[in-house]
């Protein structure tokens, strides 16, 4: 756990002595702010409810693809630039490099989630919502942003390459979040499996208010598989 | 030290290496000699258990590499070609942060830090960030986390590459100051460099084993004592006459002549200088210099890979 945390420690500071972070984060912030007034304050009048679970279908996209940006150098640039020789060399297991990377990168994750707090309290002063609602919703964005994050990092340790790592990522994440319009046009038993894979079925629940176990245990599962497969590919390469 | 019997190392249907066998002692500080894509690199790698072998046999202080890669990783220290290092990080910093990768418990590491920089000369560039040193500098850091957790193997690859003659002056007394305290394996292109810091040579080509020994083994292997320079005062074409009669020369070429002051070149079968400035000064000429050739390990080494001369 020790090694975890020093990987994770490192990988943070990283994040927080470089630019590449901080204009994620500022880019990350403006778009959903953006995106809270266009999409989930306007139009016809809305209940406090509403508002908020639009916030939250907003900000669990833009949370994506911000966790698709911050995973993309995770691997790759360690391979890219060589230092990952550093951590093969080192009495370090694979899973420990991936669970240390992971964690940093869900932290730095947190801290956007954390800067887009001024909108449910902006909802909060002008109308009236549930603490449980915004927890919940919180909840289920960390989720969104973990399970993206750990997609993202199997994709940067499938190549050396932060771009190609980037958009076979996004590609996954969309594929996962979008199945459910394929689930319309299969017969069953594939409706129901496509449709129980797609996360906004089960981001759906937290973003009203609602925490279930199944849906936490779908977003578990998913982090854990992929986070898996990228452990796997690490150790695959000092076979090749 | 490192025990390698049979080892090799395939990339898809690619040998890099093929059946490599040696042994290392502790102590030794070995050169590990090649052309590149010979296979230095692969089997460095999987000495510093970066790569796995394909088959063969790595046992380095009394553990397996395929069975415990981490009691390998504890004991080694390992510097690529490139130094893994973090850019963004003050030095201090990351060699605090590979010390503890690396098992220091938390109260020395300040000392082993103190240590690896002191070693490699780098205590005053401590609080400086990692990109804003000079090319030199980084692979000095580099060193230092090779050897931060003091080691009991280093495994150098490529240590003075793209360093200017300064540099490379400064890191060969660096490597040169790690004998006896740990087992150093380094490998390198610019063989003088080489010949200078190691006690014994491993040479490879085509990733198979075609040499190994002390510079002198090697030599005589190649049934050449290879060229002498001689400087010396006298007129040239008695001198050359008389050192012609030497047993043991096989030609003599004259490559100076500066009024009576006379350099020569004398090819001979072995390490016969004692004979030749016997002869000499028996015959009452005035000897300045007598040396082997100062290319002569580039020489061995052509000859052994290429069956040429420099």
């Amino acid at each position: 756990m020790n090694t975890v945390l020093l990987i994770a420690r490192r990988e943070l500071g990283a994040y927080l002595r470089t630019m590449s972070g901080y204009v994620i984060i500022a880019v990350l912030l403006f778009l959903d702010g953006l995106a809270f007034n266009a999409f989930a304050v306007a139009g016809t009048a809305k209940k406090s409810s509403e508002v908020l679970a639009d916030f939250f279908f907003w900000t669990s996209g833009i949370g994506m693809a911000g966790a698709v940006f911050l995973s993309m150098r995770l691997i790759a640039e360690e391979r890219q630039t060589g230092t990952v020789q550093l951590l093969y060399s080192s009495p370090v297991h694979d899973r420990e490099i991936v669970a240390g990377k992971f964690l940093a990168a869900l932290a730095f994750l947190c801290l956007f989630y954390a800067g887009t707090a001024y909108m449910p309290i902006l909802v909060a002063v002008y109308g009236k919502i549930s603490l449980g609602h915004v927890l919940s919703g919180y909840l289920g964005l960390i989720f969104v942003g973990a399970a993206s994050l750990a997609v993202g990092l199997f994709g940067s340790a499938l190549t050396k390459s932060q771009v190609v790592a980037a958009v076979s990522s996004g590609v996954m994440c969309v594929a996962l979040t979008m199945c459910w319009i394929v689930a319309k046009v299969v017969d069953r038993p594939f409706t129901e499996i496509i449709t129980g894979l797609a996360w906004f079925g089960h981001f759906e629940p937290f973003r009203q208010g609602l925490v279930h176990l199944k849906h936490s245990v779908y977003f578990g599962l998913v982090t854990f598989v992929a986070l898996f497969a990228a452990t796997r590919v690490l150790e695959a390469r000092r076979w090749r | 030290m490192i025990q390698v019997d049979g080892l090799s190392k395939y990339y898809g249907e690619h040998a890099a290496i093929k059946g490599l066998s040696f042994t290392i002692q502790s102590g030794e500080v070995v050169g590990f000699l090649g052309l590149n894509g010979a296979g230095k690199t692969t089997t460095l790698k999987v000495l510093g258990c970066v790569l796995l072998p394909t088959s063969g046999r790595v046992i380095v202080d009394g553990f397996d590499v395929t069975r415990d890669p981490h009691e390998i990783r504890k004991r080694i220290g390992y510097l690529p070609d490139t130094p893994p290092v973090y850019d963004e990080m003050t030095v201090g910093s990351y060699l605090a942060f590979v010390a503890k990768l690396r098992g220091v418990a938390d109260a020395n590491v300040a000392n082993f830090v103190a240590d690896a920089e002191k070693k490699t000369a780098i205590t005053d560039k401590h609080d400086d960030i990692i990109s804003t040193l000079s090319h030199g500098y980084q692979q000095r850091v580099g060193l230092a986390q090779a050897l931060v957790h003091k080691p009991k193997l280093l495994i150098l690859d490529e240590p003075t590459g793209g360093l200017d003659p300064v540099q490379i002056v400064e890191m060969r007394e660096v490597i040169k100051a790690l004998k006896g305290e740990h087992t150093v394996l380094v490998s390198s292109h610019i063989l003088g460099e080489i010949s200078q810091v190691c006690d014994r040579y491993l040479v490879i080509q085509g990733g198979e084993l075609i040499a190994q020994g002390t510079e002198a083994e090697l030599s005589n292997k190649l049934g050449s004592g290879g060229p002498i320079e001689i400087d010396c005062v006298g007129a040239a074409g008695p001198v050359i006459e008389l050192l012609k009669k030497v047993d043991g020369v096989v030609d003599i070429t004259m490559v100076k002549l500066d009024g009576q002051n006379l350099s020569l070149h004398v090819d001979a079968k072995n390490d016969i200088r004692p004979q030749l400035v016997k002869a000499l000064v028996q015959a009452d000429i005035g000897v300045l210099r007598v040396d082997r050739a100062a290319h002569r390990l580039e020489n061995i080494f052509l000859k052994l890979t290429h069956g040429k001369d420099a």
